[in-house]
This record gives structure tokens, C-alpha cells and sequence, in this order.
């Protein structure tokens, strides 16, 4: 009986499907997506430099990003000042670099706290319906009546003008499209069959969401992750510039494009177009990133 | 009036270009009847897409001639094939709903077509369309015109789709797996009637389709189709009474039908004697007055109207039923997903049903009562590899842990005739056939005393169909499991259980020992459901 069942699995497996090579490893099938798609191996590369710049940019910068020098102010790019000076003689350069880890930590940090709580919330009341799901889905809609950027700006100006306060404001408007998200997917996938095979295995409800349904709606999360690392960004840099959060001499892009927008006029270009540029590289990397993160976490996509 | 020579299809894919048709030739006389069958990825529906020049993007007509009333199909311009879809060719779909659109009127999507071809003007395309809806005999069709596809049932929809592929009058009628889906007397009307109106019409159709017997039924002749290639053709009696080619004869055996036992859907050489199965006199599931009621919008729904039955140790159970009979809701109270609203659930005696659905997923029965689900590919974890999939209830509910674990789930594969290469694969990256294993080896891990088979072969191709039968059938008479087999297919059911149950508007209708209810019909709806089903003309086999 062993043998006829060993007989029939041969005559499966033979046939063209099951004889593909295995190519499991998560590794490999990086290497495969990043192959594969040169724009995301463009966008991580981009991503690595961000990142490098953020954890060894100020130690390896050529000036101190602080240290003003009345001497050199308002020089043009050169071989020593590449990006040119400011106002105050300091090294555009020195400062976009060493800016990088303040702006990476603020977007990164804000994107975590939304997309965990967003989550949770999203996967509670996608799972769970009923008046969980409407009391959550109205809360929701209220913030997202806001115009988000009034709000963040409301929300930093009564807690107060601090980094952490904008990565706060910054998780709260975003937290609505996490959990908006998380709550479709794990709602279409209530009542599939393996999470029913999940419930027969012995698991309880919270297992069932949190191992089984939450990590099938990854795919789709992590485009939404990508794209709004680029718009916290955007959006803590914008708070910058019109003045709350961050505060000068601090280097971060939005201040500096900021303070440098005051002398486009009189023709010292660099001061903002500098900053300006990193903030648009970045954003456009976490932009191009998103269909290659998901591509990653997406087993289906491993042939 | 259609000619098809030498015709290839290729696809580019990632590794590179794939040919899915690789030379095929058949003629279709004026008012021929034509059906092609094979399994899937045989080729069947790629090739009556690329006839009407409707493949995806990646797809192209290699080399070949099709050549219809002397257009040239391969080579005819997009604008004068726009004209010859609906008017002259016409093709039905496998699955109405996502044929239709949902957001619009069924009676507006027709109008279309008729405007389309300059078959109705604004003033009569109203009054030309409810004449089409009346053509396929949908009753009350004035009120129908209005409806969306969400409000009426999946036949209904599909007699839309007929009303929509007829409205022009086409020449040739192509019929992809028109009844997927369908119940069976569902699809028995379905298909008398399209049948009836291309007779009447005197026009020639193409049926695609993977079931022998509903080929043989509603077509003059057949060509058999496998790998891109046609393999054998003929008249139906001929073809199925004597095949000639090997695979055409393995299609043939693994047909159900009444009179073969369930071996002998395998090839010739893989029938080994079936160990048999013990029934015991003792009780393993009693269910007594279950009623399950659902709130619906215009007040409570009765799903299940109090269904008592006993299944004894060792017995295999059929419930029997079309969709909305309540068999699916029974099955989800019996495995302690759903609470019944009322009613018993004994298993040995101890009532499951006090307990509620949510924590029975840690009662130590859980692992004795499992299910193997309809659909392989949707029950299986698209995050989880075939191994992980059959360790999860050996993680939740045994002790097993490590390398004992690992043991475990290699022998649990090469029970279910899963080779243990496969194991680390994710579930789109094996056959239907495969997930169907890792199904059953996830259902079996825990040692279960009572397996529920939710037509656990529904989507699987025929001959596969028979492998994964033959294998429930050996593991229950080696692990001595009960089996509950729901299922629509009498045909399917009569292989593998003893007993029969026949469920109809949430109520037992008929029940009793197999050979009784399949034989000697007593209920009028088990008789019609057995009529229903198609009887493919194939000679009993001698041994």
C-alpha cells in the first residue's frame, strides 16, 4: 500500500511544474526582485547612501555643521565648500549630510508608530466587525476630515515645539490610512479557508490574526510604508519651514530650505536648492521603493 | 465553416516563451456540435480564446490557419474581429458573475451588444432585449431587465450570459466550461436549454469542458485534448466506449459513474485490492434536532431546520445537497466552527455543542474532529510552506517538537503520497493535485477520529480526482476514520461512503444506505438529482 502511494506521488511529481529548481531563501529572492527590476535596485541603492549618511554622515563631513565662519559666508559651490556656504559661513554640505539622520528618524520613527498602531486597530476591527469596526471607522473619518497638515500643525503647536511631538503629529496623520488598510485586508480574509484550517489547528482568535490573516495583508502595507516614509518627510520638513518643530541652528532640510529661500532673490541660489534636492532624492527613493519592498514580503511572487 | 490547421499558441513568461498549443487541426461542419476536453493546462480554453483573438498580452497565434466561413482569423484586422464577436462567434464564459457587470442592468448589457451590432435601434433595443431574456426562458423577463447580476442566482446569471452571447444570432456558439460552479440540476437546465436553442437556431458550438459525460451528452463529436496537443477523436460512444490512445483511456476510467467501484477510476496497473474498511455498531457522531438560524436582513433565516443522524465508528457519511441546502453550514457546526442556535452535537456521548465555536480550539477534541476544505488553494496559508502548513496543528495541539516534529510531518507526507521535496515549496508553487495532499495531511496530523471531506475534489481535474479518492479511501481503512463527505456530485459520493444523506431546504429529505438511495430512490428530489447528473454512455469495465 506504501508503495502505491509512493507510485502515485511519482507520477505527480513528474510532471514539468513540480521539477523547477527550489528557490527558497529569502536572500535569494532579493537578490532575485532586485535583479529583476533595475528601478529597485536603483532605489535601494539610493536607500543604502540615506542610510550611510545617517549613521556616519556627521562624523565624516569635512565641517562642523554648526561652526559658523564670517570669513567664508555666502560662498558659491567650490572644490572646498561643494555645496557653498550660508549666511553665516557654514557648509551647505556638511549640514544636508548631517541633517539626513534628524529627517530619516523623524519619518521612520513616525511611520512605525502608525503602522503599529494602525495595525492593530485596523486588524481588531476587521476581524472582529460589528460595532468595533463602525465606532473605529468613524473615529477615522474624523481625522481624516482634517486637512492633515493643519492638524499636525495644530497638534505640534499645543504639545509643543519638540522632535518628538512632530513624530506624533506625524504618526496621527497618517495612522488612519494604515488602519484603513490593514482593516480591507484582514477583512477579506476572515472567512478564506486557511483561516479556518488555522482555527482546526488548535489556534485561538488572536493567533489566527496575528500569524496567520495580518501577515498575508504585508504586500500591499509595505507600498503604503514606502510611500508615506517619503510623505513624513515631506511633511516634518514642512512643519520645519513654516517654523515649528525643529528649531535653527539645527540642521534639517526644511529649515534650511527655509532659511535659504530669503536669499533666491539676491542670487544665492545654493542655499536652498541643496536641501531641496536631498529632500526630493528622498522622497523619490522611498517612492520607487514600495513595489520592491512588496515584491520581497510577497512569497507568491518566488517561483 | 471552421478550420483550424497546424494552430500554435505561445506565451512569454519569465522563463521564456511557453507554448501552450502546439499544433492543432480540427474541422467544424455547419450545425456540428464540437466538444473539446482535456484537463487543465491541456490547452482547451487557449485555444478558443486565440480563435476569437482575445488571449492576454503576453500571448500570440505562432504559426497555423484558422480560417472561419473564409475569413482568415489569425490575420483579420482588430476592427472587423470586433464585428465578428457576438454577431458571428459568440462565447460564453466559465463564471457568469465575472462575465457580467456588476454595476450595471442586465437588461442595459444586452441592449449593448444589440447596439453594438446594429441589431436594435435606441427606440427597440428595450423592448429586443427582454425578447432575448425571454429566449433563454428566464421567467417574468420584463421585471428581469431591471435586475443587477447580484440579485439574481448563479444560473440565472448564466442564462443571461446565454441571452447575451444568442441576442445577435451568431453562427458559432463557444461554450468554455459553461456550468463551473452551477449545481447539477442547475446545469442540466442550463444546458438543455442553450443546447435546444442551438439546434433550433441551426447553429454549430464548441463545448470546453473537462467532463466527459457532459461532452458526450450535449455534443456529435469530440476531440480530446492533453499538453497542447490533440490526442484522439471520435464520436462520443465510440470514443468512450473503445479509446484508443492511453491518456483518452485513463480519462475514460477515472470518470465516476454508476456501476464501477472506486478502484477502478485508476489506470489498469494501480489497481491494488482496497483494504477494507470496519463499520462499528457504536455511535461516534449523534446529531440531534441541530437548527441554525441566521439573522438576516428581513428578520431570522432557518438555515438548518433540526437535522438529526447518527454516524457510527468507522462509517462514511455522504451529505448530499445543491448550494443553500444548509450541507455547508451543517459541516461548520459539526467541526465546531459555527454554534448551532440549537440542538446536539454528541461526539462518544460528551455534547460539543455546549461549548462555544471559539473555545473549542482548545478543547483536547479539537484534534479528533478535523476538515479537509473545498478549495486546496484557498485553505492553505499563501505565507506558509507545505511544511509549515502540515506542523501547525502538531505545534498547537501536540507535544512534538524539533526533529520528532520534523519526523512527524515526513511521514505524515509520504501517507498522503506528498514527495518530501516538496515540502519546503509555498502553496502556489504546487498542483492542484499537491495542495489537495497537503490539505489531507494537515487534516490527519492530529490522528483524527472524524474527518469531514468538503468536496475535498471539487476543483481538482478527473483523474487526479480519482488518485486523491483512492488515497481517502486507503487512509481511512488504515487510520479507521469516519468520513462526513459532503458533495454535490451523487456520482462522487456513491465511491467512497456507506451511507447517504440527501439534505433540501435545511431539512433531511431522504437518507439511507447507499446502494438503497442511489438504486432505488425513494424521495422524488434524490431521483431528480440523480437524473440530473450526466451518464457518460462508458461501458462497465469486466473485472
Amino acid at each position: 500500500m506504501t508503495d502505491m502511494l509512493t507510485d502515485m506521488a511519482k507520477a505527480l511529481a513528474s510532471t514539468p511544474e513540480t521539477q523547477k529548481k527550489k528557490s527558497n531563501g529569502a536572500l535569494a529572492h532579493t537578490l532575485y526582485v532586485l535583479r529583476e527590476n533595475p528601478v529597485t535596485a536603483l532605489s535601494f541603492a539610493m536607500f543604502a547612501f540615506f542610510l550611510g549618511s545617517a549613521l556616519f554622515g556627521p562624523a565624516l563631513v569635512p565641517y562642523d555643521p554648526l561652526a559658523t565662519n564670517a570669513a567664508v559666508a555666502l560662498q558659491p559651490p567650490s572644490a572646498a565648500h561643494w555645496f557653498g556656504t550660508d549666511n553665516l559661513g557654514r557648509d551647505v554640505f556638511s549640514r544636508v549630510i548631517a541633517a539626513t539622520r534628524l529627517d530619516l528618524v523623524i519619518s521612520v520613527a513616525a511611520v512605525a508608530l502608525s503602522f503599529v498602531f494602525g495595525s492593530l486597530l485596523g486588524a481588531i476591527a476587521g476581524y472582529r466587525g460589528g460595532m468595533i469596526d463602525t465606532v473605529l471607522n468613524r473615529i477615522l473619518d474624523t481625522i481624516m476630515a482634517f486637512p492633515l497638515f493643519v492638524l499636525a500643525m495644530g497638534i505640534v503647536a499645543a504639545l509643543g515645539n519638540s522632535v518628538a511631538n512632530i513624530i506624533y503629529a506625524t504618526a496621527i496623520i497618517n495612522l488612519p490610512f494604515y488602519a484603513r488598510l490593514v482593516r480591507a485586508e484582514v477583512n477579506i480574509r476572515r472567512d478564506a479557508g486557511f483561516t479556518q484550517a488555522a482555527k482546526l489547528a488548535g489556534n485561538s482568535d488572536a493567533r489566527v490574526l496575528a500569524f496567520h490573516i495580518f501577515p498575508n495583508a504585508l504586500p500591499p502595507m509595505m507600498v503604503q510604508v514606502s510611500l508615506n516614509l517619503g510623505w513624513a518627510i515631506l511633511n516634518a520638513a514642512g512643519l520645519s519651514f513654516i517654523g515649528l518643530g525643529v528649531r535653527p541652528p539645527t540642521p534639517e532640510w526644511g529649515i534650511m530650505v527655509a532659511e535659504g529661500a530669503n536669499f533666491i532673490v539676491s542670487g544665492e541660489w545654493w542655499l536652498a536648492l541643496f536641501p531641496g534636492l536631498w529632500l526630493m532624492l528622498a522622497v523619490f527613493t522611498f517612492n520607487l521603493m514600495g513595489d520592491g519592498l512588496r515584491d520581497i514580503v510577497d512569497p507568491r511572487r518566488r517561483t | 465553416m471552421l478550420s483550424v490547421k497546424d494552430f500554435q499558441v505561445a506565451f512569454k513568461t519569465r522563463k521564456g516563451e511557453v507554448n501552450a498549443v502546439k499544433g492543432i487541426s480540427f474541422e467544424l461542419a455547419r450545425g456540428e456540435r464540437l466538444g473539446i476536453v482535456g484537463e487543465s493546462g491541456s490547452g482547451k480554453s487557449v485555444t478558443s480564446y486565440a480563435l476569437m483573438r482575445i488571449l492576454d498580452a503576453n500571448g500570440r497565434i505562432k504559426a497555423g490557419d484558422a480560417v472561419y466561413s473564409g475569413i482568415d482569423l489569425r490575420r483579420a484586422a482588430e476592427r472587423d474581429m470586433r464585428d465578428l464577436r457576438g454577431r458571428e462567434i459568440s462565447m460564453i464564459f466559465q463564471n457568469p458573475r465575472a462575465a457580467l457587470n456588476p454595476i450595471r442592468k442586465v437588461g442595459h448589457q444586452i441592449e449593448d451588444v444589440l447596439r453594438q451590432h446594429a441589431r436594435a435601434t435606441r427606440q427597440d433595443a428595450r423592448k429586443k432585449a427582454i425578447e432575448a431574456l425571454e429566449a433563454v426562458k428566464i421567467h417574468d423577463a420584463e421585471a428581469r431587465y431591471d435586475a443587477y447580476p447580484f440579485e439574481l442566482s448563479g444560473g440565472m446569471c448564466q442564462r443571461v450570459v446565454c441571452a447575451i452571447a444568442l441576442a445577435c444570432d451568431p453562427k458559432l456558439m463557444i461554450m468554455d466550461e459553461p456550468t463551473t460552479g452551477l449545481d447539477i440540476t442547475t446545469q442540466k437546465a442550463v444546458m438543455d436549454l442553450v443546447d435546444g436553442l442551438v439546434k433550433a437556431r441551426g447553429m454549430s458550438s464548441i463545448l470546453i469542458t473537462h467532463d466527459l459525460g457532459l461532452a458526450s451528452e450535449y455534443c456529435d463529436r469530440i476531440v480530446v485534448m492533453k499538453d497542447g496537443r490533440i490526442v484522439e477523436e471520435g464520436a462520443p460512444t465510440a470514443l468512450l466506449g473503445t479509446p484508443q490512445h492511453a491518456y483518452t483511456r485513463k480519462l475514460v476510467d477515472a470518470t465516476p459513474r454508476r456501476g464501477v467501484a472506486i478502484r477502478q477510476l485508476l489506470p489498469a496497473e494501480d489497481r491494488r485490492p482496497l483494504a477494507p474498511h470496519e463499520i462499528k455498531d457504536t455511535p461516534l457522531i449523534e446529531v440531534k434536532d441541530l437548527i441554525k438560524t441566521y439573522q438576516g436582513k428581513s428578520g431570522p433565516v432557518q438555515a438548518v431546520k433540526g437535522i438529526s443522524f447518527t454516524i457510527r465508528e468507522g462509517q462514511s457519511v455522504g451529505l448530499v445537497g445543491e448550494s443553500g441546502c444548509g450541507k455547508s453550514t451543517t459541516s461548520s457546526m459539526l467541526v465546531r466552527l459555527f454554534d448551532p442556535t440549537s440542538g446536539q452535537i454528541l461526539f462518544r456521548g460528551a455534547d460539543l455543542a455546549q461549548m462555544p465555536a471559539a473555545d473549542f480550539a482548545r478543547s483536547p477534541l479539537r484534534g479528533k474532529i478535523q476538515m479537509v476544505f473545498q478549495d486546496a488553494t484557498d485553505s492553505l496559508n499563501p505565507r506558509h510552506t507545505a511544511r509549515q502548513s502540515i506542523a501547525e496543528p502538531l505545534k498547537r495541539m501536540t507535544d512534538l517538537r524539533g526533529a520528532a516534529q520534523a519526523a512527524r510531518v515526513e511521514e505524515l507526507a509520504s501517507l498522503t503520497g506528498l514527495p518530501a521535496h516538496l515540502l519546503d515549496r509555498f502553496p502556489h508553487q504546487l498542483s492542484g493535485g499537491q495542495k489537495a495532499r497537503v490539505g489531507i495531511a494537515r487534516a490527519i496530523a492530529t490522528d483524527p477520529d472524524f474527518l469531514i471531506l468538503d468536496e475535498p475534489t471539487a476543483a481538482l481535474d478527473v483523474s487526479i480526482q480519482a488518485v486523491v479518492l483512492n488515497l481517502l479511501a486507503d487512509l481511512r481503512a488504515r487510520l479507521g476514520m469516519s468520513y462526513l463527505f459532503v458533495s454535490h456530485d451523487l456520482n462522487v459520493v456513491r465511491l467512497l461512503c456507506d451511507h447517504v444523506i440527501v439534505m433540501k431546504g435545511g431539512e433531511i429529505v431522504d437518507s439511507g444506505p447507499v446502494e438503497q438511495v442511489m438504486d432505488a430512490p425513494a424521495h422524488p428530489y434524490t431521483r431528480e438529482l440523480l437524473s440530473a447528473a450526466p451518464q457518460a454512455p462508458i461501458p462497465a469495465p469486466a473485472a
